[in-house]
């Protein structure tokens, strides 16, 4: 059964793939101006041979009908071939690998801190409904929904690198070189991303919380004379981890957009540092990579999400 | 309201003056404001962002470009409340000239998305079938896209220009238009009243216009609200990142971004356009949160009025 049901939300994925696929597609080639001079990285008025023209033409297939093209595009992407960087002359998928191990870090490190700060917050707000923690949670859900990303990333290198001295205000450190380090250059862009992500799933958590306080089972919880630790912390929290993990996988869009501005504020070198800097050196095959990646990396968290709710719910596979 | 013919009026019953209606107008907000702070601090914020947008820059004392070097680089006094930039501008001046392309670029952008997204989603309730089906699919993989990630593609593919920031932005909202029609139209088009005025002649138009159409404003002005706070932090973000309007212009991401390298010399050039930004975000978000309250108050989330 689970496995039908696996196989039945890959198949509706189908279309969705095409459209996302098909949008980038064409958005790459709204490009004003000529594509093979856009691919070719030249500024405006530099010589280029016709030769060179031609072979680049030729290698774009823009002489072939357009959904001849899509489908050739569309058959590379499948075997993992999106072109060669036009800046490393390397292929654009290389690049973005390398550049996607410290993004994975302040993905997975953002998500975890921000689900760390908000489950307990959101039950806390949930259970002590209408005081001064409640306020206090709700403050930061305002702060965090509408504080802009980076602004608050430069207060924070502001106050914590600048004023403070405490942690360095840009970079990186890989981890297997040296840990303190590594630990050092993440902490503040993580914060940054989790603070932002933290305050969104407070908010549905403690939403949720404080309906599912209210539900039968619940009572009977309660009626059986569990105690209240037990029937808030163990039975409806678990219930309402549920509503945790749906939002924390729809989160996952915004989520490449807020890496994005963060890892630029932070110079932090993962794929959306690179997605800027490939905007400006025009490198267009790693850009249209990298929009692709962050696309493909969404769809596929919430199709894992999908998959967990069956295997948590089993209601939902006989749906 | 309805306890009024109970109690003697508090005021002469004969038509009452222009004075008079703004003193119970403005003792109408002040009540409504006791009852609900948030939403009163929103709406005042809207209007003061509004206001400045609109009539600001004509009371600004400074200019937003001549520079006057005597005074680069000051902080904060009686002169200059925000300070001066690197070149002694005024940062209020820039600031309030800012809020006038925020709201300019962002309004730009709800309308395209409302223009866009609307008759789509319409169109495609009514029509069904395949159609519906495709329209769907492809609204599906649009919402698929980091709105911001997005944007930011067009942008940089296209070029920053005011009508193409509207596009590149509104682009990831046209779903959510197109969703909320959608769904309004097919869950009011089986309606009684809505069958009474096809029996009566009026054409799919006019049902659609007349009588579904003022039925579901309300989601439609939430989304509205709370897309415009989108819409200004996703310009403010491109122009941050340098990729949307640059130089004559002027943006608040931009001031930022500008600022950035005098972070550690003159914080109040990052610090003052953010506070901007910040506030106008959270005017609109208010604002919608209170409006998706009013219309439906089991979503009660906790940036509202609890009590349930």
């Amino acid at each position: 059964m689970l496995i039908r049901y696996v196989a039945m939300r890959l198949v509706q994925l189908v279309p969705m793939v095409l459209v996302v696929t098909m949008v980038v597609f064409f958005v790459m080639r709204i490009i004003p101006g000529d594509p093979v001079l856009v691919m070719l990285g030249a500024v405006e008025g530099a010589a280029i041979s016709q030769d060179v023209y031609d072979a680049m033409r030729l290698r774009l297939g823009l002489d072939r009908p357009l959904i001849v093209q899509y489908l050739d595009w569309l058959w590379d992407m499948v075997r993992g071939d999106l072109g060669d960087s036009i800046t490393y002359r390397v292929p654009a998928l290389d690049v973005i690998l390398l550049r996607l191990v410290p993004t994975a870090y302040l993905m997975v490190g953002g998500v975890v801190m921000a689900v760390a700060i908000a489950v307990p917050g959101g039950v806390l707000a949930a259970i002590h409904n209408n005081t001064k923690w409640d306020h206090f949670a709700t403050g930061f859900v305002i702060l965090g929904i509408t504080v802009p990303t980076f602004w608050l990333a430069l207060v924070a290198i502001l106050v914590f690198a600048v004023y403070l001295g405490w942690l360095p205000a840009i970079g990186y450190a890989p981890p297997q070189k040296d840990v303190v380090e590594f630990l050092r250059h993440l902490i503040l862009p993580m914060t940054v991303v989790a603070l932002n992500v933290a305050a969104t799933v407070l908010r549905f958590q403690r939403q949720d919380f404080l309906e599912q306080m209210n539900l039968d089972y619940v009572r009977t919880a309660r009626a059986k004379g569990l105690g209240e630790r037990v029937v808030l912390w163990k039975h409806v929290l678990r219930n309402s981890l549920m509503t945790t993990v749906t939002v924390v996988g729809l989160q996952m869009a915004y989520l490449s957009g807020l890496v994005t501005v963060v890892e630029n504020v932070f110079n932090y070198p993962g794929i959306g540092f690179l997605l800027l800097n490939s905007i400006h050196t025009r490198d267009f095959v790693v850009v249209q990579g990298v929009v692709l990646f962050m696309v493909f990396l969404a769809i596929a968290v919430n199709l894992v999400v999908d998959i967990l709710y069956a295997v948590l719910d089993p209601r939902i596979r006989y749906r | 309201m309805e306890s009024q013919a109970a109690y003697p009026p508090a005021y002469p019953p004969s038509a009452p003056g222009p004075g008079l209606r703004l003193w119970r107008a403005s003792r109408r907000a002040a009540r409504a404001a006791r009852h609900d702070p948030r939403t009163a601090v929103g709406v005042t914020l809207l209007f003061l962002y509004i206001l400045i947008a609109l009539a600001g820059p004509a009371f600004s004392p400074y200019d937003t470009t001549t520079p006057n070097i005597k005074v680069r680089m000051q902080g904060p006094s009686a002169a200059h409340p925000f300070g001066t930039d690197r070149i002694g501008r005024d940062v209020a001046t820039r600031i309030i000239a800012g809020s006038r392309v925020s709201l300019q670029v962002a309004t730009g952008a709800v309308i395209v998305a409302l223009l866009l997204g609307a008759p789509l989603g319409a169109l495609s309730s009514y029509v069904g079938g395949t159609f519906d089906a495709l329209v769907q699919r492809v609204m599906e993989g649009i919402m698929a896209f980091p709105s911001l990630v997005l944007a930011l593609a067009l942008v940089a593919l296209a070029g920053p220009s005011v009508p193409m920031l509207w596009f590149a932005i509104a682009f990831s909202s046209i779903p959510r238009y197109a969703r909320i029609v959608r769904s309004g139209v097919l869950t009011h088009k089986e309606r009684e009243y809505v069958e009474a005025a096809r029996a009566m002649g009026q054409r799919p138009m006019g049902v659609l216009t007349k009588q579904i159409l003022p039925n579901i404003m309300a989601p439609i002005a939430v989304q509205i609200t709370l897309d415009f706070a989108r819409a200004i932090g996703v310009e403010a973000a491109l122009s941050y990142l340098g990729l949307g309007l640059s130089v004559p212009y002027i943006s608040w991401g931009l001031m930022v971004r500008e600022a950035q390298d005098f972070l550690e010399v003159a914080p109040w050039l990052a610090v003052f356009p953010g506070i901007a930004l910040a506030g106008v975000i959270l005017a609109f978000t208010l604002v919608g949160d209170s409006l998706r309250d009013r219309m439906d108050p089991r979503t009660r989330l906790p940036l509202n009025r609890r009590g349930q």
